[in-house]
């Protein structure tokens, strides 16, 4: 389900609208998923918290929204734009790719939670499709 | 069998309380539609869906979102059954509906959205697990049926519900 010029544009419009929070949507959806989905915790053994708000969910969370955020400008070639991403959660992290669906979705949730008026359907199947097209170019390297 | 505890119990009941079937069913539905257009194919009498401002004003389509979201107050009075309680309407979107069931997934993640939506901040992490642990009840309820031509889930319906909940 390719990005159509109309999804890009309508992503790039919403991005700019919630790019000043964009680091309180990143940490409040991790925390989401890690309360919501335990299983995904596996992947963080090694933070002393993991409850939402915690020091190392906010910093984390922070880290994931930016990289999405450089993904909004890369969307005419994710693959390409995420490989080097890609290459470390294929080799070094080793996330299962499930997961990015799991994350996606409570990003989501977090986005219709702090903009209920701008998180339109029209906005939805745009940032719902574009979070996909990247699920996909950071598991490209995978195998 | 899903066990729930006294407070994941009254949590569902405060989130459902405050619910208003009226208003967050057409929201609910119509957003299905618009996100995931192939489930339009399930609705060809209802008229003009060809657009998100024809789905979202479309009469067919907000009367049927207050039913099916308003099936989920079965679940909600019943939460100690709800694979018993779910087992003819499984039986009538399998057999009678064609219903393909990951289309309840579907519908329950974008319910979700929508509640998030209307709570704001008050739909905390918390409630949001403990509402998505109701969800994946449901879902795997209303799928029950789709398998019962396979020994396995005829034995044992709960392995069913296990595995559903391991899936997203």
């Amino acid at each position: 389900m390719s990005l159509t010029a109309k999804d890009k544009s309508v992503v790039k419009a919403f991005w700019g609208k919630i790019s000043g929070k964009a680091d309180v949507v990143g940490a409040e959806a991790l925390g989401r998923m890690l309360t919501a989905y335990p299983q995904t915790k596996t992947y963080f053994s090694h933070w002393a918290d993991l409850s939402p708000g915690s020091g190392p969910v906010k910093n984390h969370g922070g880290i994931i929204m930016g990289a999405i955020g450089k993904a909004v400008g890369l969307m005419d070639d994710l693959v390409g734009g995420m490989s080097a991403l890609s290459d470390r959660h294929a080799f070094n992290l080793r996330v299962d790719p499930g997961n990015f669906k799991i994350l996606s979705h409570n990003i989501l949730v977090t986005l219709a939670i702090h903009f209920p008026s701008e998180f339109t359907p029209e906005v939805h199947i745009a940032v719902d499709k574009f979070l996909a097209a990247l699920s996909a170019a950071l598991a490209d390297k995978y195998r | 069998m899903v066990e729930w505890t006294d407070a994941e119990k009254s949590t569902i009941s405060a989130v459902w309380g405050k619910v208003d079937i009226n208003e967050v069913g057409p929201l609910a539905l119509g957003r299905v539609l618009i996100v995931y257009p192939w489930t339009q194919r399930y609705f060809g009498s209802f008229g003009d869906v060809s657009t998100p401002a024809a789905i979202m004003g479309n009469p067919k389509v907000a009367a049927h979102g207050k039913i099916v979201c308003g099936a989920l107050d079965k679940a909600v009075k019943n939460m100690g059954n709800i694979l018993a309680t779910y087992k003819s309407l499984s039986e009538t979107h399998a057999n009678k509906l064609f219903v393909d069931p990951d289309n309840f997934r579907v519908l329950a993640d974008v319910l979700t959205i929508v509640i998030a939506a209307k709570f704001g901040a008050s739909f905390t992490p918390e409630i949001q697990a403990t509402w998505q642990k109701f969800m994946k009840v449901v879902v795997a309820a209303m799928g029950s049926r789709y398998y019962i031509g396979i020994l396995e889930y005829q034995q044992a319906p709960e392995i069913c519900l296990a595995n559903a909940a391991f899936s997203h």
